[in-house]
């Protein structure tokens, strides 16, 4: 179970998170919606433990863990995966290399042996060739050249591959057609059990089409304003954001 | 070779021991016998005895001080008395391999079994002795006194190092290695000045890697010359690994002339020494390419500085140059590059590319890239960066859960493989990337 309470996060000295209460049970999925500049990425950063964020107050209890102590690859190694709104183009280091680096790495801490090259290729095979991926996109530098599409089935993959606890996927939508928004929305769906929690952040209603949640909330100005069924999603799309006291269509 | 570099003059009072010492030994030098060695080591430290060591007015040292060298009483170099053994020699290939200690040549340590045929390999002091004219009309003759204080040095000191020879449309596939061993000595500071002679006459095609290591106690001071002559048609490639240790002083200076059409490689890999200058010099012949590539990995406090000049001296030359460093802790880097497009060299191609990554707040990189052009139908860039690891490539690592030392050396050597992967080779690159990461271990 993820608890996070009243939690606060100042970015520069300024308050952008100002007190977020949510619990999110094994095999939820959230939805978290918001208009621009409400906070939902520095939410998903905070979790994932990037630095630059500081907390001012409240915690979060991931399985029985302050997560808030814990290093960003520590948070990975106990199941924690965001999925990035803008995945990091890094010249020079082959998906691959990664792909297996991340997966030793976790094994590692598991006390797991690590895979070699081949028993890695076979690891990711099914997955890959599942979400549309081709050997050349593996070769490539990661994320390197790759379309908006290619970027984001890049996430589902490593999120397939090391099969998280908890995901988060921020804003996976965004800069997706709908045919690559049906192939990263049925890898993350392939991906839904009982044990494994999901919070998916995203400005716009149509994302929730495709992977529907259990549980709807309302993210503006730093705090969750509303809570609800997926028919929550509907309504916001109706009527935007106005009656948070934004002036922006949803 | 012309040179701009004024003024400059140095400081004759630290070159005085140096000359000292060459006077107390000259008459033992190998070839003494012979009035063209002898003139040519006279020149060498009358040039040095002008030159002396550079100041900090010196343009070109601007941004090396040697005051740490000069500090140190450094004797010549005698044959070492330690064993060193043989298993713990750098071998990138299978090939050919001459290994030297403290500058001296060890027939006992190297193995020149397999040698093609076409091919001579000897040590200088042992030629000069035996067959003086193999190498009479080549030494000397592009590593001139004149120009360099540290070459007027090294030839004043000529006695010993490496003699490759490739001979007319000769193809070598192993690489030939050369071994330099920095031993150094319980007594004190040693010095030796070895020569490298590389002769690949038209049409051949060799590679030749030079390692650089210490594997001794105290402090050394190697300072190295390379005269590479490529023949018409012929491709020599020229590596070099300086992997010295802590107390070592690694000086080198290799000029390379390239014939019609023909194409040098150079790269320099460089973790090692406490103070490092490598200088490379490029004359291009018509149609002729070269690449000038290298890498540099310092941590502490090292001083690592590149120093190249290449020159089109004729048209159609194309030269390509990527430069990559990694500094660490209170590491300083140093890299002037200079492109000279001499009058009628039409046609040039000329890039250069050098990037530094810094990984501590108190680690430095002084660039000076130059293009002097005097012809006007030509290409020449140069491009120069200085940054640090992108902190959100660092983040996007850690949260896939590679541990942040793991996501650091990932980073860094995905950085200097740009210029790494500039080397054809596998074996040899892959051998490049492994010294990579032995120092990345060691961070």
């Amino acid at each position: 179970m993820i608890e996070i309470k009243n939690l606060h996060a100042t970015v520069d000295g300024k308050e952008i998170l100002k007190g977020i209460d949510l619990t999110i049970r094994p095999g939820e999925v959230h939805a978290i919606m918001g208009p621009n500049g409400s906070g939902k990425s520095t939410l998903s950063y905070v979790l994932a433990g990037r630095e630059g964020y500081e907390i001012t107050k409240g915690s979060v209890n991931y399985f029985g863990q302050d997560l808030l102590a814990l290093e960003p690859e520590e948070r990975a190694a106990e199941g924690l995966f965001l999925a990035f709104q803008y995945p990091v183009e890094i010249p020079g280091v082959a998906n691959t290399t990664f792909l297996k680096s991340a997966i030793n790495a976790m094994r590692k801490r598991r006390g797991e042996s690590e895979l070699d090259a081949m028993q890695f290729l076979k690891h990711i095979r099914a997955k890959t060739k599942q979400l549309g991926m081709t050997d050349e996109m593996l070769k490539r530098a990661v994320n390197v050249g790759f379309s908006g599409g290619e970027k984001k089935r890049n996430e589902t993959l490593q999120m397939a591959v090391l099969e998280p606890k908890f995901a988060i996927l921020d804003e996976t939508d965004s800069g997706l057609d709908i045919d690559a928004l049906k192939i990263v929305a049925d890898g993350v769906n392939a991906l839904r059990s009982p044990e494994r929690s999901m919070l998916v952040i995203t400005h716009y209603q149509r994302l929730l089409d495709y992977i529907v949640p259990d549980y709807v909330h309302v993210l503006a100005h730093g705090r969750i304003q509303r809570s609800g069924g997926k028919e929550l999603a509907l309504e916001l799309e109706k009527n935007g954001y106005k009656e948070f006291g934004v002036d922006e269509a949803a | 070779m012309t040179s701009t570099h004024s003024p400059r003059r140095g400081d004759p009072v630290p070159a005085q021991p140096y000359l000292e010492q060459y006077d107390r030994v000259k008459a033992e030098l190998p070839g003494a016998a012979l009035s063209w060695v002898r003139d040519l080591r006279e020149l060498g430290r009358s040039r040095f005895a002008e030159l002396g060591f550079p100041t900090a007015k010196v343009e070109a040292w601007k941004y090396t001080s040697l005051k740490s060298l000069e500090k140190v009483a450094f004797q010549p170099a005698r044959p070492a008395a330690a064993g060193v053994h043989f298993d713990v020699l750098p071998h990138v290939g299978t090939g050919p391999r001459l290994v030297f200690v403290d500058g001296f040549f060890r027939a006992d340590l190297s193995s020149t079994a397999g040698v093609p045929a076409g091919v001579e390999l000897s040590g200088l002091a042992e030629t000069l002795s035996r067959n003086p004219d193999l190498v009479g009309e080549h030494l000397g003759r592009l590593a001139v006194s004149d120009e360099q204080r540290f070459v007027a040095l090294n030839t004043a000191f000529l006695a010993d190092g490496a003699v490759v020879r490739i001979g007319r449309g000769v193809e070598v596939a192993e690489p030939i290695e050369l071994v330099f061993v920095s031993l150094g000595s319980d007594d004190g500071a040693v010095a030796f000045h070895p020569r490298t002679l590389l002769i690949a006459e038209p049409q051949s095609k060799a590679t030749v890697i030079e390692h650089h290591v210490g594997l001794g106690i105290g402090a050394t001071f190697a300072n190295h010359v390379a005269e590479a002559y490529v023949g018409e048609g012929a491709i020599l490639r020229h590596y070099k690994v300086q992997r010295e240790g802590a107390e070592a002083f690694h000086l080198s200076n290799s000029v390379a002339k390239v014939g019609k059409d023909a194409c040098y490689d150079n790269f320099i890999l460089t973790t090692g020494a406490r103070l490092a200058r490598s200088e490379v010099r490029v004359a291009l012949g018509l149609g002729s390419s070269c690449n000038v590539n290298g890498a540099y990995m310092i941590g502490g406090h090292q001083h690592c500085d590149t120093t190249t000049v290449i020159e089109h001296k004729e048209p159609h030359g194309t030269s390509r140059e990527v430069y990559k460093g990694a500094i660490d802790d209170h590491g300083r880097a140093v890299f002037q590059g200079k492109i000279v497009v001499h009058p009628g060299a039409q046609k040039t191609d000329g890039h250069q590319l050098n990037r530094a990554l810094l990984l501590s707040d108190t680690a430095e990189i002084d660039a000076k890239p130059e293009l002097e052009i005097y012809a006007d139908d030509v290409k020449c860039s140069h491009g120069a960066t200085a940054g640090e690891l992108a902190d959100e490539a660092l983040f996007y690592l850690r949260a896939r859960g590679i541990p942040k030392d793991e996501a650091r050396a990932l980073l860094i050597g995905a950085f200097l493989a740009e210029a790494l992967d500039e080397i054809p080779d596998e074996t040899v690159r892959e051998a490049f990337h492994g010294f990579v990461t032995g120092w990345l271990g060691t961070r």
